[in-house]
């Protein structure tokens, strides 16, 4: 296996604060990687630098062997970069299909709306293609960013906190779905708080913590990990 | 302690949303006079909603907040302030382009005139005494929370409730934080501590709600809460 | 030396002025979150006050003082934290800044009603007459006491902030809003005594400065950009550096007043004549601190925007610029000469406001500026040679498109207020330092040709009107054509959420400079398409917050509702010569309507057009409510009944009755034969009008009128529907909107069986 994206001792400094302090990783091609961390550990902080809406102060990021620090936001979807938010950006007035065809669009594919088309028969949400992405329940709202991140055809695609508003039977079908794009080729670097669903999912889970990455490994070694379970616990008394 | 004292404060089936996003699922609390309860739970368990809605900072979709037995669903945030409801919120509750003195100041009202808010708070805290001309956003981590600890109690507050309060801070600060918060249940005063570290907290509640996906996942004697049932809250193991 | 002196002391008591007014912008905005656009305007209003009382009335001068300065202006002020923006907390930037735009228009309209131009007696400054020597300088008293009052405001702002309560509550609340609120300050009532304070630091400011200018609306609400650049020099947030911006300011006016007065002073640069240099230099000053502004960063939280638009759909459009094409053929074969000129502006006036349907509807950019590019269409348009020929007319429109795509540039890195506050700088510098050369405009006027079409002379109304509208049917197809292309779809994406544009590689500047060429290019054609003579002042910035208003307020994302405010526009002129009494009320009348965005985010036309819906869609009662209004105006032209009872009875018919006739329809019995008498009373009432309140002058009658549409839509609705209205935010004056969907449907349901 090799690296899709590979962090090299990134920091980021909002003024007198260290939001990230030499975070290095990698995510492997083909895979699942989960990234959790308490509150204010710089994950989100991450997702921005990695796909430019802030610039490191010091550190690169690579995807794919090529240093990508200085390509504008705009331009890193064209190089298969896609990704969601945690408090959604949902193009709230336009349609559920129009938002995605948007997206596809963007990315200049040949046939947007076949492509628009499919992406939303993928998240399932064909019967409400008319409806205006405003009124969607969270649910489909957190499947609606994902449709419109895959119409940009992202090689690497970051979602923050995809389950969050979720109910179980939606996060289960998430996480079905999350599967099947890594059959399909697309890379994916996973925040999120529930636990189970990253443990299920992740091939390799990254922990980051007061902007630091304190351990890297698989569900299995980062459940046990005793630093882990401290960083959230906190120290005892 | 617990179970004791009459109920200062009930949650009664909180719902609560943020847009179309629903974050708190039928969620019952309640804290008696007196007693220190620690809300714990992984992050986006809801535990910061249930604060912003018990300081009425947020009203719920469904639910309804009771202090002292009064239903005060619906009140403004500052009605609930002037009733005697004390909130810190995350991020240590502090205004810092104010000084000090200012600072303390902001809980003056009818009958708290600033030189009772001072004496009171000086003498918790003689630190700030030596601070009161400095601006409250110099002030070190730990100092800013007593800051705001001080002008809270300096209300004489019937409900204290304090979120993520060791968040930054060294562990030895928090141990003194938490120890002055423990004096002031002793008082009388009931607390609501809101803590991700769980095991920072358990040490000095009576009593501990834990909670994930909105949900209330257990509520007890916080002697009960053992490490395996938070692993599980936390990180998912069986 | 003394010269030096004497140019400084000018310079200082303008910035003095400069400082009052901006010290009040700051302390409102910082508080309260609300740009207010109308600041200066209510220092007009003050000036306009005490010129009454101390002149007309010949109040003593503290007693006036204190009448404007402690009463009027602090209840104004807290009338319009109260009244119109109370509502907006949670509304978008645009719309809350339309509200302010809206106020600002509202009394710029009042003052000139309540003062007309002619009869304006001098405004004497404090202890006219006196002088009192400086440095061998002779300076007047009002001068000095501008220097004084500002020092004493800052030390009394000072103090407020830093040693009362109320100030540190005003600083807690800036740092941390809710966690004042935890702390058991009350926001609101905060913001409230902010505006109160803002509005009567405004006062003082207007009433100094009119002593400097005398009285004149527009320059005296223009007071408000010198304190712009001032408050945008504090970044909006600092005291100290405001007062110093607006020292500087006021200095590099005097200055160059003086260096104009010089022999080494350029009198042109580059064949421009340098005199409306001195002028300029606030909104040079305060274009140039904009563009120094650091670039906005992208933001993460979408749009909460709660007004919406539908896609335009083919069909409908197509139906709707056919209506309006053979409808303006129909309409101008049976209209007067003069009729037809009115509609030839009302529909220049659609084009202008439909010129911000890509903008301020599809991308979601405000513009202060449409006239402006009207007006630089006009001017191209007369220096073109071809003489009005389709080749000149397009290369106008793409230099326009060009002009606005490079203006966009650098404003392009601003974002809400701060862009509409550059576009308004641009406005007012075109105004100043171009239009008013003279080969721009010689002798204030510039020709411009008609377009030459083969076999159509559109000198000619007939033809103009029935080409403009043509002109008006293809634009807004294109604009159909535009939302329903993936441009369209880009546009409004970057409207809901940047940040996520960016991410799926939208290029924000690109798509922001293309959204303000389309709109440079069809308000270029209002100017170019406006043949005949004229002049800079139909260009003027003050002139398009109008537009913005209308556009904004009758739903700028649909065509439709741009026609609509077009007409709307137009139609003052037309309402004012029909009924000459209310011409009053057709200026003050876009102002309240964009107050109404107060109550109402998503536009009034949005609203009105709900409450109609069931009307329009029943032949029946739109058969009834036309028939009605034809009546009326056959009774009006055989002198039945008079102008104001024509107006009156207008009124009560269209928003009283008519939204109510479904309904009327299936109620049946008492309550039916109980409606309509009071429709009946209403209507005789308001028939006979002028018997009634022969003796009530203009503003009682309105009001009169206003309450009995009130009473006569409200208690026809209770009756029949006796369910109280769903939604408390609605604008339920006319019983208009408080309908539920349940409710529509089933008188939907219901007109159907009526016979």
């Amino acid at each position: 296996m090799t690296a899709l994206l590979e962090v090299r001792s990134v920091a980021v400094r909002f003024g007198g604060v260290m939001a990230l302090s030499g975070v290095d990783l990698d995510v492997q091609k083909d895979s699942i990687t989960g990234l959790i961390g308490p509150n204010g550990a710089g994950k989100t902080t991450l997702f921005n630098v990695i796909c430019g809406i802030r610039q490191p102060t010091t550190g690169v990021v690579l995807l794919d062997n090529e240093e990508i620090n200085g390509v504008p936001t705009q331009k890193r979807s064209a190089m298969g970069i896609g990704r969601t938010f945690q408090r959604l950006e949902l193009f709230t007035t336009l349609s559920v299909f129009d938002n995605v065809l948007v997206a596809a669009e963007l990315a200049r594919v040949s046939n947007p709306h076949a492509v628009a088309r499919e992406q939303i028969e993928l998240l399932g949400l064909t019967d409400r293609a008319d409806t205006i992405a405003g009124e969607l329940p969270t649910g489909s709202a957190r499947l609606l960013e994902v449709a419109r991140a895959l119409a940009g055809r992202p090689r690497l695609l970051l979602l923050d906190e995809p389950a969050s508003g979720l109910d179980d039977v939606e996060t289960q079908q998430l996480g079905v779905l999350l599967q099947q794009l890594k059959s399909l080729g697309i890379t994916v670097l996973l925040v999120e708080h529930d636990m189970s669903l990253i443990m299920k999912v992740c091939d390799q889970i990254h922990v980051l913590d007061l902007g630091n990455v304190i351990a890297s490994g698989t569900p299995d070694q980062i459940q046990h990990d005793p630093s882990v379970i401290d960083a959230y616990l906190g120290a005892v008394r | 302690m617990s179970g004791i004292g009459e109920p200062i404060l009930e949650l009664k089936n909180i719902s609560a949303s943020y847009d179309a996003i629903s974050v708190l699922h039928d969620v019952n609390i309640t804290v008696r006079r007196g007693e220190v309860m620690a809300l714990l739970g992984p992050n986006g368990a809801g535990k910061s909603t249930v604060l912003k809605i018990a300081s009425a900072l947020m009203r719920p979709t469904q639910g309804s907040v009771h202090i002292a037995g009064h239903d005060l669903t619906g009140a403004a945030a500052s009605e609930l302030a002037r009733l005697g409801v004390c909130t810190i919120p995350e991020g240590r509750g502090i205004f810092p382009n104010l000084t000090v003195r200012e600072n303390l100041e902001m809980a003056a009202r009818k009958g708290l005139s600033v030189s009772v808010i001072q004496e009171r708070a000086f003498a918790r805290f003689p630190i700030l005494a030596e601070r009161r001309t400095q601006l409250a956003g110099t002030l070190s981590g730990g100092q800013q929370q007593m800051l705001s600890l001080a002008r809270g109690l300096a209300t004489d507050p019937v409900l204290l409730m304090l979120d993520e309060m060791s968040m930054g801070l060294a562990p030895i600060v928090v141990a003194d934080l938490y120890e002055q918060v423990q004096a002031i249940a002793a008082e009388g005063v009931s607390v609501l501590v809101i803590e991700q570290f769980a095991r920072t907290v358990l040490g000095i509640a009576d009593t501990a709600v834990v909670m994930s996906h909105g949900h209330v996942r257990f509520s007890g004697n916080a002697r009960d809460v053992d490490e395996a049932t938070l692993s599980s809250a936390y990180l998912g193991t069986k | 030396m003394q010269q030096l002196v004497a140019y400084t002391v000018i310079g200082l008591t303008t910035g003095a002025i400069y400082a009052l007014a901006s010290s009040g912008l700051v302390v409102t905005y910082v508080t309260s979150g609300v740009f207010n656009i109308a600041h200066g305007a209510i220092g007009m209003i003050a000036a306009f006050s005490y010129w009454q009382v101390r002149f007309e009335w010949g109040w003593p001068a503290p007693v006036a003082l204190f009448a404007i300065l402690g009463v009027l202006c602090p209840a104004l002020g807290l009338v319009i934290d109260r009244v119109a923006l109370r509502g907006l907390a949670q509304a978008t930037e645009v719309t809350r800044l339309t509200a302010t735009v809206a106020l600002m228009a509202a009394f710029i309209g009042i003052a000139t009603w309540i003062w007309p131009p002619e009869n304006r007696q001098p405004f004497r400054g404090f202890f006219d007459g006196n002088n009192v020597s400086v440095l061998g300088v002779n300076v007047g008293w009002n001068k000095i006491i501008a220097l004084i009052a500002a020092v004493v405001v800052a030390g009394g702002l000072r103090i407020l902030l830093y040693k009362t309560r109320l100030g540190i509550q005003m600083r807690a609340v800036v740092d941390d809003r809710s966690l004042a609120e935890l702390n058991g300050a009350r926001p609101a009532r905060i913001a409230s005594a902010s505006w109160a304070l803002g509005a009567s630091l405004a006062g003082l400011a207007g009433i100094l400065l009119a002593a400097e200018v005398q009285l004149n609306v527009v320059p005296l609400t223009l007071l408000v950009i010198n304190a712009y650049a001032a408050a945008i020099f504090g970044r909006l947030k600092s005291l100290p550096l405001t007062f110093l911006g607006a020292m500087a300011l006021g200095l590099t006016e005097a200055y160059l007043l003086w260096g104009q007065g010089q022999s080494w002073f350029p009198e042109t640069i580059g064949g421009f004549s340098t005199s409306g240099l001195r002028q300029a230099t606030p909104t040079i000053f305060l274009f140039l601190l904009l563009m120094l502004l650091p670039q906005a960063k992208l933001r993460a939280g979408a749009a909460r925007v709660r007004e919406r638009s539908a896609i335009p759909q083919w069909n409908t459009a197509i139906l709707g610029a056919a209506v309006l094409v053979i409808g303006s053929i129909a309409v101008t074969g049976m209209m007067t000469r003069s009729n037809t000129i009115y509609l030839i502006q009302a529909l220049i006036m659609a084009l202008a406001v439909v010129s911000l349907v890509p903008l301020t509807g599809y991308a979601g950019l405000v513009s202060l500026a449409p006239l402006t590019f009207a007006g630089i269409g006009a001017v191209l348009m007369s220096k073109m040679p071809g003489d009005g020929n389709v080749v000149s007319l397009i290369a106008v429109v793409v230099v326009v498109a060009l002009i606005g795509a490079v203006v966009a540039l650098p404003a392009l890195r601003l974002e809400g207020i701060y862009l509409a506050l550059a576009t308004g700088a641009f406005a007012l510098l075109v105004s100043i330092l171009v239009f008013n050369q003279g080969k721009i405009f010689s002798n204030g006027v510039a020709e411009v040709p008609p377009l030459r079409l083969p076999g159509v002379d559109l000198s000619q109304p007939r033809p103009k009107a029935i080409f403009l509208s043509v002109a008006f049917a293809v634009v807004g197809l294109l604009l159909v054509a535009l939302r329903r292309s993936s441009l369209g779809r880009q546009f409004v994406a970057m409207k809901d959420s940047p940040l996520a544009g960016a991410t799926l590689g939208m290029n924000l500047v690109r798509t922001k400079a293309l959204a303000f060429a389309m709109s440079a290019a069809i308000a270029s054609l209002a100017g170019a398409l406006d043949a005949g003579k004229v002049a800079p002042d139909n260009y003027t910035f003050d002139r398009s917050l109008p537009i913005l208003l209308l556009a904004i307020v009758s739903g700028v994302g649909s065509i439709g509702g741009a026609f609509f405010g077009g007409m709307l526009l137009g139609s003052n002129t037309v309402l004012a010569s029909i009924v000459p009494s209310v011409s009053n009320i057709t200026q003050v009348m876009p102002g309240l309507i964009g107050l109404s965005m107060g109550r109402n985010p998503n536009g009034t036309a949005s609203q009105i057009a709900t409450g109609f819906r069931p009307v329009t869609s029943h032949p029946q009662s739109l058969l009834t409510a036309l028939s009605g209004i034809g009546a009326l105006w056959l009774l009006t032209s055989v002198d039945i009944i008079s102008h104001w009872g024509f107006f009156a009875a207008l009124v009560i018919w269209g928003l009283g009755i008519v939204p109510n006739l479904p309904a009327l329809a299936v109620t049946s019995g008492r309550s039916r034969a109980l409606c309509l008498l009071i429709a009946a009373v209403g209507m005789g009432i308001a028939a006979f009008f002028d018997d009634i309140f022969e003796a009530v002058p203009t503003g009682g009658r309105l009001l009169a009128i206003i309450v009995l549409f009130v009473v006569v839509g409200n208690a026809i609705r209770r009756i029949h529907t006796p369910v109280a209205p769903t939604s408390k935010s609605s604008p339920d004056l006319m019983g208009l909107t408080g309908f539920t969907p349940e409710e529509l449907s089933q008188s939907d349901r219901a007109i159907k069986v009526v016979p």
